[in-house]
């Protein structure tokens, strides 16, 4: 079961790599970064945390990875992180909410799609707050 | 004196503006155009540079004995990170005094003729198996991976040939998230796959703008904010128009 998710999330990921032209020597490591986010999603969200608590964390050590593999490897770091974060991307919750609408359920669609907003925001704030890590983490060097 | 001068400021100023604009349409961050014009024009020696970089045009401009400003448009935009990463290593390679501007320009030039860094029919495999592995992901039966597969990649194979037909925006997306619903409600009709929503959604996945979303977040933190909104814009709209697809199907055949 695990195994499963974590090889779907890998190949899933570098494919994502590949869709994005990202260049060659980079592609193991954008599946690698997507496996370990969307592990640690599951991992979570099994726990019984919260799904957008989860995907916060998750967007969070996806973009602290990124940025790590960047220095690395010297290159940009959405070469990187874009292809992390598109599993936690909420996909499934949209299509819910858009669903419902088609059927006239508006109240259940607005409650999705709230849901899906949220979603979205913590992505936003997990890539957010990786970078001020990053930033402290600098001018405390310097 | 004053001609070679001239072709200096010229010279810097074509270069700064190549360089930003391949990185521009190739989907990298505001602030990695601004970033890497001004590393370049320093290492040519204009330190005293400015830049208005959105994602539909860049103005470059350099001031000094004579001054100069220029203007480039950006009308087509598409995802080719490998590109941006050589861009990227390039200003690398001037700033630390590797390569003249001379050299540099005609390199840019070839880095902007190339063509993607992988072929189409990749590409596609690419956006089929993903879409594959991503139902897996969402708890799908693997009974379902192949017509799951199917759909996401002929759903991108759709949106590639008609993003290169017809240029109107967000229409390519809104066909190609069609053609996905349609699939995937075919496979569930003739007994093919089981679960109609999980199929629609894991193939649906390749034409989602996350790069989009990615750059719209980074540019509005970094203080880019014309850039951040209409990046934030077109990743909205294109989200629409998947979900207007899709929905136009369920509501018509379902």
């Amino acid at each position: 079961m695990i195994i499963e998710q974590l090889a779907a999330s890998f190949v899933a990921s570098a494919a994502f790599g590949l869709i994005f032209n990202v260049p060659k020597r980079a592609i193991v490591q954008c599946g690698l970064i997507g496996m370990l986010g969307w592990a640690l999603y599951v991992v979570l969200t099994e726990q019984g945390v919260n799904s957008t608590i989860a995907t916060l964390l998750a967007a969070g050590s996806v973009a602290v990875l990124s940025q790590v593999m960047a220095k690395m490897f010297r290159m940009p770091i959405i070469v990187f992180s874009v292809s992390g974060i598109i599993p936690l991307v909420p996909g499934g919750t949209a299509y819910d909410a858009m669903r419902h609408a088609v059927e006239n359920q508006y109240d259940i669609a607005m409650q999705l799609g709230t849901k899906a907003f949220m979603i979205s925001g913590a992505i936003a704030l997990g890539l957010v707050l990786s970078e001020v890590i990053n930033q402290a983490i600098r001018k405390v060097r310097v | 004196m004053t001609q070679s001068m001239a072709t200096d400021y010229y010279m810097t100023a074509e270069l700064c503006l190549l360089a930003g604009k391949i990185i521009m349409q190739n989907g990298g961050e505001t602030y990695r155009v601004e970033d890497t014009m001004k590393r370049i024009a320093e290492a040519c020696g204009f330190p005293d540079s400015q830049c208005f970089v959105t994602p539909t045009g860049i103005i470059f401009a350099i001031s000094g004995a004579n001054p100069i400003t220029r203007l480039v448009g950006i009308s087509a935009r598409s995802t080719d990170l490998n590109k941006v990463t050589l861009v990227n290593e390039l200003s690398r390679r001037i700033s630390e005094g590797e390569w003249s501007a001379a050299e540099a320009l005609v390199r840019l030039k070839e880095i902007e003729r190339a063509r993607g860094a992988y072929p189409g029919w990749l590409q596609v495999a690419s956006a089929a198996i993903a879409s594959g592995c991503f139902l897996i992901m969402f708890r799908g039966g693997w009974n379902d991976f192949g017509p799951a597969l199917l759909a996401g990649g002929i759903g991108f194979a759709l949106l590639i040939s008609l993003q290169r037909l017809v240029p109107i925006r967000f229409f390519a997306e809104f066909l190609a998230s069609m053609m996905i619903g349609s699939l995937s409600i075919l496979f569930v009709r003739t007994g093919i796959g089981q679960e109609l929503d999980l199929m629609i959604i894991s193939s649906v996945m390749p034409l989602v703008p996350g790069l989009l979303i990615t750059n719209a977040v980074r540019d509005l933190m970094a203080g880019h904010l014309v850039s951040g909104l209409s990046k934030g814009a077109e990743a909205m709209l294109t989200a629409s128009a998947i979900g207007a697809g899709i929905a136009v199907t369920l509501s018509v055949l379902n």
